[in-house]
Parts: C-alpha cells; structure tokens; sequence
C-alpha cells in the first residue's frame, strides 16, 4: 500500500482564476524520503494543505495511510504530522510549553515519545525555559519539527523546512530527516533547492501546478541526458546573448558564475568555440561537464514550454 | 472536555503574559472611569453673555445684575450696540447675547411687558440650548418679581406655578448616572474587541493552522478562547465598581447579584459579537478597524451620553439591537434606583437572545469560513 497516494487532484483560488494544481498524480511508499522540488509557485504548499486536510481539492482524491484526506480527516489529524512553512508556534510560549501543548492536544506526553525526538530535542533542550519566539531561524525549525513529531505520526509534511536556514542547520536537518526515515516516518518535505534533492530516496519536480517527473535523482539525471559545456569568457553578459545566437545551442542559460550550453553533438562545441572568437571574446574557456539537477529541470521546463 | 482543560491553560498562561492585556483590565478601568466622568460632564458653567442694554434704566441694570449673579453666566460685554455685541460671538468671547430694547422699563411700567431678545452662539448645540434656557428662566423669574412689586398692595394671582421634585437621583449627581454606563463600555470593550483581536491573532501568527491540523476540536478551541475572556469580562466589571465605589463613593441601591448575574449573560452576547468579528477580519488590524467602527455604534447608539428616547426613530429602532444599551439601561436602573430581577426581565430575555443569536451567527460564519 501507498502510504500518500494523490490521484488527479486539482485546486484553484479566487474561483477558478489561478489554478495552482492541474490534476496531479503521486503514488509514495511507506518509509520513503520523497522530496517536491519546485520553484515558488509551482504548488507545493497547495498540496502540503491538501493532504494534511486544511482545505479541500476541488476535483480528484489522496489517501494518505488508505485514509481519505476528505472523509477520514479526524483519523488523518492522528497520524500526521504537519510542519508548515512559515513558523508557526506560540512565540509567547516556551520551548518546554509549546511541546507540552501540542503533546496534550494529540491526547499524548512528551515522556511516552521522547525517544522519537530525542536526537533533535537535546540540541534545544538547554534553552527549554526560552520563549519561541527568541529563538534562532535554526533552533526554531528544530523546535517545529518535534512538534511536528511529538505524536509518532506515520507521516510527516514538511513544507519548505529549510527555506531562510543557514547552510549548517541545512545539512543538520537533512541528517534528522534522514534518521526519521531509518525510524519507518514516511517523509515528504518540499524545498525550492535542487541540491537538496540528492537527499531524498526520490523526487518530484513540480513546475506551474504540474509534476513533471517523479524519480530518483540518478535516474532522473540519467533519463535525462545531454550534451552540456559550461562556459566563461571576458564578458559574461554579451556571452550569453552570442551563446543563445549560436545556431547550434538547443539552450543557454546563466548557471552561477559560468553560463551552460546545451548542444545536440560533441562536435558543435568546436564549432561554438570558433565563433565566439569570430564574436571577439576573449579568454573564452569552455569544457564539457555532467548535468545537475537544474540543468534537468530547466530542460524538462522548456519541454513543457514547447 | 479535557482539551478545554489544556487550551486554558494555554490560553491563560499567555493572558498572564501579555502585558497589554494585563494593563487594558487592569489600567483601562481606573483611567475611564476616572477621566471620562470628569471631562464629559454635561451640567455647563461660564457661559459668557454680552448683554446690549439700549434702555440704559434702573430696571435693565438691575435684570443685568441678576443674571450675572445667578453663577452660571458670565458678564463678558455690556454694551449699547448690537453688532458690537455680535461681534465678540464671532470672536468666540461670547455664548449668548441678551438684547433689552429702548423703552423696557417705560413697557414694563406701563403695559406690564416687555420685550427682551435672546440671540445663542449654536456652534456649540448644548452649551447655546443650555444657556438659552437659563436665561429664560432668570427672565421669567425677573418678570414674577416685577409684577409682584408693581402689583403690591392688590391681590395677585399666579395661575399656575410648576413646582418640580427628582426621583431617584434628587442631587442631580452626575456620577452616579455617567460612571456605571462607563463600566458597561469597558465591558464591552474586553469581552467582544479584547477576545476577537486574540482569536485573529492566531490567525496572523499561523498557530491556527497548527491547531486546525491537530484531533482538536473546533468547539473546543472556541469555547477554550471564550472562557478565559469570559473571566477577564467579570474580573473588570468588579474592578470597575470597586473603583466607582472608592473613588466617587458610588454604590448600587439595589444588589450585586443583579449587575453579576446580568453581566454574566451580557458577556456571552458581545463574546458572541467577538467571535463573530474574528470570523470576518485576516488580521490583527483588520480587526481593530472593525472594531473601533462597532464600538462607536455601540457608544452613541447606546444611551451612554444621549438619551435613546430622544433619538429619532429610526435611531431608536436601530438601538434595539445594540446589546450595551440594554447593559446602560440596567446597570443605571440597580445603581440609581435599585431595580431588582423583577423590574428587569425584558432585558435579561433580550440579552439571552442577543447571546443566542450572535453566538450562532458566528460558529455559522466560523465554519464556512474555517
């Protein structure tokens, strides 16, 4: 059995104006790290509140554990655990406090599932007496995941934990992630970094209200394959308007501090290197490298473009 | 019903810290009932009248002596031009003016009247009616005076003398009268504005969700939001009154348990009228804005400062459905008069109804909302 199965499901606002979920599908197993990777606005969050029951679909179905996220809502509350994006803990409580509450609301104690948080709660637990909201970015998102935790949910929703966190609390709360799912937690988390896809066991990218391929990032990667060639020169601006002119290039785009060119043969690349002399650039360096995950999504967004 | 246990204990951990809150039962009720009563007093003093004297005679002098010594008015021109006289109410020096015809004393003399003119600065309505009546009734009296005096020796008759007593409240105390309705709007105040900015504010902070997400029920979110603000209600109105009792010696002539047992229903209707507000508003200044709007209605349409039965109909059929006004006209009938269950049912019957009416409005509102 799916643990989160999500068939066709679509949900618009402001009555049909903006369509953020055109009839999505997912099937996700039990004890899978299963990333959503997209930008801001692809509809991530929509189907975060969807499956932890906060709004309804407007067409399609999702069961979460066989429960229905419409019909069994009060049985989903049980067993999920729902961390939203944006903190959202009493400020005016303390650490010790708010787990306390969202324990006793969940008809459980801190005692009985420490052993779920405990690799997390230890690295808050100095500050226990400390209001929320004095806390770190960092300690904050800690704070919210043994929340999140706190009933032994069978699955867990993070919605963009690690957007605004330092790049060290980053991989610390990969690393928890990780240990959770070593624990059996279904996880499904969403982030708009595509470097943190190599974490999840698979992953969706999702673009405009769409999935546009669900798989494990090697396999994703190697699907996809193509012939790419990063490139710098002098002038890195005009370079990229000469690189996009060249009738050779199926894509050019900025990537960091290097621009990266997708050719269809090898064999251009000599011929591109030509003609951004003839274009006088100088100190041109181009090599081959091996496509990333954003160099996968930026193609599978022009295909979906096209 | 153990949830409730734990919400409230939630929600008056964090009562307890907020130190707004804390200061708004704490602070509002001494500073409204202390200021408001002393500055919105109605009884008007120092109206400056200019008095235009084209008689320049024994009897004018003395009609000008007379209002000057009646302490309420206060001499600011006497002269024999009008316009002259006009001119100082436009300067703002003067309240009214009283003109005396040329000829007032011959008039009186002879034909036992005269004519006197009475002009009243209306920018400010209370102060020009007020004082327009004063003076009226120091005229009038002037007036008995000189006929006694030219009719001495003959057998006069008044045909009618209107003598007038006060009930209830026969020294006019102002205090008595303002300070209780003041605690009906501090009432208001917390249990309605306090409790909607709360609730809205879990909206605004995105705890809601949080809870909306937990096996927690939404009747016991709500009733864990209501209680708290519910106690805090009762909590300000003894405040309220402990104040009014130390500091202006004010005390109900009929019971407590009237004011308590009223409160306590009152309170479930504006915790009703707060719930339903946090339903409509996203956020914390949303809410605010309503508010402040409500409680403006509430306050002028309650009776507070000017009578209902004076309003115009319209005003007065929109008045019924104000719940501080019901609150006013109680509290002021147990402080004043000493009114008991008996004389106040209808009150008691259409709070329970308000209470009924707004609290099912807004689970309504809530749930389509939510």
């Amino acid at each position: 059995m799916s643990a989160i199965s999500v068939k066709n499901i679509e949900k618009s606002y402001d009555k049909g104006a903006v369509k953020a979920l055109k009839g999505i599908n997912l099937e996700i197993e039990e004890g899978e790290l299963f990333g959503l990777i997209g930008p801001d606005g692809a509809g991530k969050t929509s189907l975060f509140r969807i499956l932890s029951t906060l709004i309804l679909p407007d067409s399609g179905s999702a069961t979460m554990m066989g429960l229905d996220v419409v019909k069994d809502l009060w049985k989903i509350r049980k067993i999920v655990g729902y961390m939203p994006g944006r903190f959202s803990l009493y400020q005016d409580l303390s650490i010790e406090e708010n787990l306390n509450f969202f324990a006793t609301v969940f008809n459980t104690t801190v005692k009985k599932n420490y052993h779920l948080i405990e690799d997390i709660y230890v690295q808050i637990e100095p500050f226990k007496k400390r209001r929320a909201g004095k806390l770190s970015g960092g300690m904050k998102q800690k704070l919210a995941l043994c929340c999140a935790l706190i009933h032994e949910p069978k699955i867990l929703l993070l919605d963009e934990p690690t957007t605004g966190v330092d790049p060290v609390s980053r991989k610390e709360f990969w690393d928890m992630l990780g240990r959770l799912k070593a624990k059996g937690i279904t996880v499904l988390v969403s982030t708009p970094y595509m470097d943190e896809a190599s974490r999840c066991s698979r992953i969706a990218l999702m673009q405009g209200g769409n999935v546009m391929e669900v798989e494990s990032l090697s396999n994703i990667i190697g699907k996809n394959n193509m012939i790419l060639y990063a490139l710098r020169s002098k002038e890195m601006h005009r370079l990229l308007k000469d690189l996009r002119e060249f009738s050779g290039s199926l894509s050019a785009f900025a990537f960091g501090d290097e621009h990266h060119v997708r050719l269809s043969r090898d064999e251009e690349a000599e011929e591109l290197y030509a003609f951004l002399l003839h274009r006088a650039h100088e100190m041109v360096n181009i090599r081959k490298i091996n496509p990333e995950i954003e160099d996968v999504f930026i193609q599978l967004m022009q295909e979906q473009h096209s | 019903m153990r949830n409730i246990k734990f919400m409230l204990r939630k929600e008056f951990r964090q009562v307890f810290r907020n130190k707004a809150i804390l200061r708004m039962i704490l602070a509002m009720p001494v500073i409204q009932l202390i200021l408001i009563p002393l500055a919105a007093d109605y009884e008007v003093k120092n109206i400056n009248i200019a008095v235009v004297d084209n008689d320049v005679s024994a009897y004018s002098r003395r009609l000008t002596e007379k209002i000057k010594s009646s302490g309420i008015f206060k001499l600011s021109d006497y002269g024999q031009n009008y316009n002259a006289a006009l001119k100082t109410v436009g300067q703002s020096k003067s309240d009214l003016i009283l003109s005396i015809e040329p000829g007032f004393e011959k008039n009186l003399i002879r034909e036992r009247s005269a004519k006197v003119h009475i002009a009243a600065d209306a920018v400010n309505g209370i102060k020009a009616g007020l004082g327009a009546a004063y003076a009226q009734q120091i005229i009038a009296d002037f007036n008995a005076e000189i006929v006694k005096e030219l009719a001495a020796g003959t057998e006069q008759k008044f045909p009618v003398t209107v003598s007038s007593a006060l009930r209830y409240n026969p020294y006019v105390n102002y205090y008595l009268f303002m300070v209780p309705g003041i605690l009906v709007m501090l009432v208001t105040m917390v249990g309605s504005f306090l409790s909607a900015l709360n609730i809205v504010a879990e909206k605004e902070i995105g705890t809601m969700e949080q809870i909306n997400v937990s096996p927690l029920k939404k009747h016991e979110f709500i009733l864990g939001k209501l209680i708290p603000f519910w106690v805090l209600g009762m909590l300000s109105i003894t405040i309220g009154m402990s104040i009014a009792y130390l500091f202006y010696g004010i005390l109900p002539a009929g019971s407590f348990l009237v004011i308590y047992s009223y409160a306590a229903l009152y309170l479930l209707a504006v915790l009703g009228v707060g719930l339903l507000l946090s339903t409509f508003a996203e956020n914390q200044q949303q809410a605010t804005l309503f508010a402040f709007f409500i409680l403006m209605v509430f306050i002028l349409m309650s009776g507070l400062y000017t009578p209902v039965d004076s309003m115009p109909e319209w005003a007065q059929w929109i008045s019924a459905f104000n719940p501080p006004r019901y609150f006013i006209k109680l509290i002021r009938a147990v402080y004043i008069k000493g009114s008991g269950f008996n004389d106040l049912g209808h009150e008691f019957l259409v709070t329970a109804a308000f209470a009924l009416v707004f609290n099912i409005l807004a689970i309504f509102s809530y749930n389509k909302r939510g």
